[in-house]
């Protein structure tokens, strides 16, 4: 039997500080930051009347994208935010990836600060564009969808608070954060499984190491798939969210 | 006999929380993903069925479906939560 030696989680997500207060999830989400604002502003340059080329063929097609996603979720009246939403995503994004990049394999968003930090920035924007939208009716609205009794008004309204200001919020964080990390972690055993059968110096562990590498290879393409995903859904929830306090009484009263 | 009793004596009241706390980081992350398991299966077969009877509105039953995934996933990731924080 394999004596399996697995590291403690501090020594898994933990780094060390390049100086105090900095370490390298700072780093990755500050490369991150630099990476798309150059990206973008390099495209923002190219002459938008001829046919567009290289990086510029390739940022458009991403604000396309995010602009598919506004439309399908808050409809014409949300595309002022295209680009709020194109930070998220392309930052989200662009944490994601070291997850899978050899040498740093680190997604940044697997500490929950990052999550928890866009995730507050989304709950503060629609709460805001909520009531400024439609003012006071903004918190009946949202305590009391239109149609429900007035007997079931205390046990709804209590529901749909805690769902919609505490719930949603730490959802939307733990989302992000949750699968980034188990993405992470599956790579970290698969990696030290695989490992302690190379080593164990015997001719079956060696032959059967074969396996858990196959399965860390499937792994780190999964991964691609899932940070891609990760970035999608919170946007698309961030759109959501957003979209459904732009919704004013009178739209919704006439859907019904 | 003699060293089993030793042994038996040398374990504190820590050594049985931490015991029991992995015990139950288990069965946390295990009961977690029961539900939203078929929760999943579900919505994506729905949205495959949909997808197939009308494949003109592929793009927006997607949107969708991803949804209606994020939504059902989140309780099996707090799961996972609870899994890291009890038992690593």
């Amino acid at each position: 039997m394999l004596g399996l030696e697995f590291p403690e989680i501090n020594e898994v997500i933990r780094w060390v500080d390049l100086f105090p207060t900095f370490n390298k999830i700072a780093l990755i989400a500050c490369a991150a930051t630099i990476i798309g604002s150059v990206l973008f502003i390099i495209a923002g340059r190219a002459d938008p009347l001829t046919a567009p080329r290289g990086v510029r063929n390739f940022v458009e097609i991403v604000v396309e994208f995010i602009e598919g996603i506004i439309m399908e979720t808050m409809g014409k009246d949300g595309l002022k935010w295209t680009p709020h939403m194109l930070s998220f995503f392309i930052f989200i994004y662009l944490c994601n990836l070291p997850g899978i990049i050899p040498v740093i394999y680190m997604p940044a968003t697997a500490r929950m600060a990052i999550p928890l930090f866009l995730a507050v920035v989304v709950w503060v924007i629609y709460n805001a564009v909520g009531i400024k939208e439609q003012k006071l009716g903004y918190l009946t609205h949202m305590l009391w969808p239109p149609g429900v009794p007035v007997f079931m008004k205390p046990l709804v309204g209590l529901i749909e608070f805690v769902s919609n200001i505490l719930l949603r919020p730490f959802a939307l964080a733990i989302r992000l954060f949750a699968n980034m990390l188990a993405g992470h972690m599956l790579l970290v055993t698969f990696a030290i499984l695989t490992e302690e059968l190379v080593g164990s110096g015997n001719v079956f562990g060696i032959g059967l190491s074969i396996l858990p590498f196959f399965m860390l290879m499937f792994i780190t393409a999964f991964e691609v798939l899932v940070g891609f995903l990760q970035a999608y859904i919170f946007t698309i929830l961030a759109c959501v969210f957003i979209g459904s306090s732009m919704a004013t009484h009178d739209e919704h009263a006439e859907a019904h | 006999m003699e060293a089993t009793i030793a042994l038996v004596a040398q374990l504190s009241a820590d050594d049985e929380k931490a015991a029991n706390a992995a015990i139950g980081a288990g069965f946390a992350y295990g009961l977690a993903a029961i539900g939203p398991g078929i929760g999943i299966g579900y919505v994506a077969g729905k949205a495959i069925e949909a997808m197939a009877r009308q494949p003109e509105a592929a793009g927006m039953v997607r949107t969708t479906m991803f949804l209606g995934i994020a939504f059902t996933e989140a309780l099996a990731l707090i799961g996972f939560v609870v899994f890291i924080l009890l038992g690593l």
